[in-house]
């Protein structure tokens, strides 16, 4: 029994972990660390409704998703970006909030969906999260070089002819996806932590797009592991290891990249 | 706006009116260029080059007038923006943004294939770029990142080369590098280069005709036939005087003009 | 005017502490967004924000008041961001998304120690939501004097960091000192985020900060008009939020909306308010013209 549960919280944090790996990369190179932020604690209300009303869970939390990503976009045309996001954060948290507070065990149901029970993890999560989770990095791999050129440059991809609006709308999609996968198992705040790190760091070691993306699947990999090993020997919560091991990797990749340009005033 | 194709000339532009925010940029604007020709657009900070270009690449609606791109009627164009701002980090490689040059629109994942990579070769040695071809994109300096860009923007082998200022931030033998390279590069392999500067001195030894703009006008034309004090007194509207001091052309103008119109130096 | 607000409103004393402290710390938090927002830091605002709620889990452990948890928690966070700021805006965002990771973790592991260890208040949704109505007179003077010491920041420093955040080279050219006003900056913030958390919780702070001043932003450009508009938004949004959710109680039938979603909801709507208002004036100015 525990070891079956501790088997398939394996095989749920390999799974977003991976996939992490990929969208993180992107995230990382075309500077959307807010939205990763935003967009899947935005879908936090979307959990709760799902808990309190008995609605799928997959597909409420992929439609705020969704709409979280559209609204952003639409938004930031008219004001600036991260006061956008943060904007729509905050109602969201906000709505989840008042959601939350109609459902019995109000306490564990936030910190599950902040912080993640990897350690709980059932079939029918995992299904959902190998499931989203493939769709959503075939998605990337397909829109590899689209994303990697207007990431290089809005105005050369515009000429190439790629629609940028789309392309950015398709992107925050696949962030808001790769969210809704990972919520069960690592929990909102930590599926962003899993992006960070190990991209950031594989972007300093490569100087190629593909191996720097295979690092940064292998360091995220590594991250879970090492962090539910860490977990299971201490019973403190998995989200710890993760994110100070996200912090401990940036931190190696900012030293790692100190000779290639000044990056300090 | 883009009309038939126009078999002899590379770019006919007639009458071309643009509006930005309300407020008129560019004034019945003509000429044209034929293939293997290289056309500087010069004109103060301001006077409208970068709208000029955008417009030219469909980012920017003209309210009037027409463009008609030669050819096959295949829009190829190559495009460097004045300000290409590369993430430091990028894991890209110089010969990667070339690379993404060639086919950065298609989907799927990159397969490696000889065609591309000589394509991508041979690209990076028409800029003599090949000795930092393997280095990181963010590890280059400001001119060799703009001879990758310029690959970048050759290596879908354009019909038309826009530059927007490709000689800006460069010293000044870099600059006559870079714009020597240009001239071998519209001459070798018949492309119509346009590009944009405010200093006309770095392009004369090497541009066949000129795009002189001021105050939303255009007069274009020979080098010899419009940086001449009559025509540029007749765009600016007040007298302009055309020195030439040493081999260098000084466009002044009249005391008490009011604006400096000085080209000596290169406007930062 | 009073005679408009339900029976019985004023003469609750959680609403009495409610209404003086959620106020003060409304007022602080829009006054402070003001030049953050100019500043571009409404991602920081967030991360420090998620990141004192550390602090408020830490606070019982460590037997401190909470405030105090969460300004020691986002002082930290803001100290490791301001070690070595990167030059780019997207390597600054990187930081702090990662510095913003690692103080989840952490928040996490006091969240849960508090919950396992015995003396942990085993709240774990108080710090991270909180409820305005929890706040008692013992609250007023660390407030004051957290409120007290951001408006004083404030006041010595907003002239550069108004000038830093329009143009950080002229600013150091005319000799504005960039790192000491930077981290001038960051201890208002993290005071400000203090308070606000103090009122609507650690995850919600951020609306207390960012959405009065992002509204004065869009209906003025003068720094001084932004601020008092900011305050008043804020304080607006604060007191009808606690109105709500007062009334909440009747509306729902005893169920009662929890107070810092009503306060959020109230600070997005006066938000939405004014750039519609805005939107709606130009558009009209433009057809009289
Ligand atoms: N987005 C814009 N909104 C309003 N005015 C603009 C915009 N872009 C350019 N302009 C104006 O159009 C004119 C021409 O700009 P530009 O083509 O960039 O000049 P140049 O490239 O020659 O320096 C300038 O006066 C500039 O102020
Ligand atoms: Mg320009």
């Amino acid at each position: 029994m525990i070891a079956g549960i501790f088997a398939s919280s394996w095989v749920a944090g390999s799974i977003v972990a991976v996939l992490a790996g990929v969208i993180g990369f992107f995230v990382v190179l075309r500077g959307s660390v807010f939205a990763a932020h935003a967009l899947p604690l935005g879908a936090f209300p979307a959990v709760a409704a799902a808990r309190l009303w008995g609605l799928d869970l997959l597909a409420t939390v992929l439609a705020f998703s969704v709409l979280g990503a559209a609204v952003v976009a639409a938004l930031s045309r008219r004001t600036r970006r991260d006061i956008a996001t943060a904007l729509w954060l905050v109602l969201m948290l906000g709505a989840g909030e008042l959601i939350l507070s109609r459902l019995q065990g109000y306490s564990r149901a936030v910190y599950g969906l902040f912080f993640g029970q990897l350690l709980g993890v059932t079939p029918a999560d995992l299904h959902m999260i190998a499931g989203v989770g493939a769709v959503a990095v075939v998605l990337v791999l397909i829109a590899f070089r689209p994303l990697l050129l207007s990431g290089l440059s809005a105005d050369l991809a515009a000429v190439a002819g790629v629609p940028a609006g789309l392309l950015d709308l398709v992107f925050l999609t696949l962030v808001a996806l790769a969210a809704a996968a990972a919520l069960p198992a690592v929990g909102a705040l930590l599926a962003f932590s899993l992006m960070v790190g190990p991209a950031s760091a594989a972007r300093m070691v490569c100087d190629r797009p593909l191996p720097g993306l295979a690092l940064s699947v292998a360091l995220a990999l590594a991250t879970v592991w090492g962090a539910l090993l860490l977990a299971s020997a201490t019973g403190w919560p998995v989200g710890f290891f993760v994110g100070v091991a996200g912090l401990g990797l940036y931190v190696a990749g900012r030293l790692a990249g100190r000779g290639y340009a000044p990056l300090r005033r | 706006m883009t009309g038939a194709p126009d078999a002899a000339l590379a770019l006919r532009v007639e009458d071309l009116s643009v509006s930005v925010g309300g407020r008129r940029v560019l004034a019945q604007v003509s000429f044209t260029l034929a293939p293997g020709e290289l056309c500087g657009l010069i004109g103060a900070n301001g006077s409208g080059n970068t709208t000029l270009l955008r417009s030219l690449l469909g980012f920017v609606a003209p309210s009037g007038g027409t463009i008609r791109l030669g050819g096959d009627g295949a829009r190829r164009l190559g495009y460097l923006p004045q300000k290409v701002s590369v993430d430091p980090f990028m894991p890209l490689r110089a010969r990667d943004v070339v690379a993404l040059g060639l086919d950065g629109h298609r989907l799927g994942l990159p397969l490696p294939s000889r065609q591309r990579r000589a394509r991508v070769d041979a690209a990076l040695a028409a800029v003599s770029a090949e000795a930092f071809a393997d280095r990181r994109i963010g590890t280059l300096s400001g001119g060799q990142q703009q001879r990758v860009f310029i690959a970048h923007a050759l290596v879908r082998r354009p019909q038309l080369l826009l530059l927007d200022e490709p000689l800006a931030s460069l010293d000044p033998s870099s600059a006559t590098e870079i714009a020597t390279l240009l001239r071998r590069i519209s001459r070798d392999t018949g492309i119509a280069v346009l590009m944009s500067a405010h200093e006309i001195n770095t392009l004369v030894p090497v541009m066949d005709r000129v795009i002189y703009l001021a105050g939303g006008r255009a007069a274009a034309g020979p080098v010899a036939e419009v940086i001449r004090s009559d025509v540029l007194s007749r765009l600016y509207g007040h007298h302009i005087d055309v020195l030439d001091v040493h081999g260098r052309i000084l466009v002044v103008p009249a005391p008490g003009a009011g604006h400096d119109h000085t080209h000596v130096t290169r406007v930062p | 005017m009073l005679g408009l607000l339900p029976v019985g409103f004023l003469d609750s004393a959680p609403v009495q502490h409610a209404l003086v402290i959620g106020g003060f710390a409304a007022v602080v938090a829009a006054l402070v967004g003001v030049p953050t927002l100019l500043r571009g830091q409404a991602f920081v605002t967030d991360a420090l924000a998620h990141v004192s709620s550390a602090g408020g889990a830490l606070a019982p452990l460590i037997g401190i008041n909470a405030l105090g948890g969460f300004v020691l928690m986002s002082l930290a966070a803001a100290l490791g961001l301001e070690a070595a700021p990167p030059r780019q805006r997207a390597e600054r965002d990187l930081q702090t998304g990662a510095v913003f990771g690692a103080g989840l973790g952490v928040a996490a592991l006091f969240l849960y120690l508090d919950v396992t260890l015995p003396g942990g208040s085993g709240n774990a949704v108080g710090v991270l939501f909180g409820s305005v109505f929890l706040l008692g007179a013992s609250d007023i003077l660390p407030a004051a004097l957290a409120g007290g010491a951001a408006l004083a920041l404030l006041a010595l420093y907003l002239r550069p960091m108004l000038l830093a955040s329009l143009d950080p080279d002229l600013a150091a050219v005319q000799g504005v000192r960039l790192r000491r006003v930077g981290l001038a900056h960051l201890a208002a913030l993290t005071l400000a985020i203090g308070l606000a958390a103090m009122t609507v919780g650690a995850v919600l702070s951020t609306a207390l900060l960012v959405a009065p001043a992002a509204a004065a932003l869009v209906l003025t450009d003068r720094p001084a008009r932004a601020l008092m508009l900011a305050a008043g938004l804020g304080l607006a949004g604060m007191w009808g939020g606690i109105l709500m959710a007062w009334q909440s109680y009747v509306w729902t039938a005893g169920h009662a909306w929890p107070a810092s979603f009503c306060i959020v909801a109230v600070l997005i709507g006066l938000n939405l308010a004014a750039t519609l208002g805005r939107g709606l004036w130009r558009l009209g100015r433009r057809g009289a013209a």
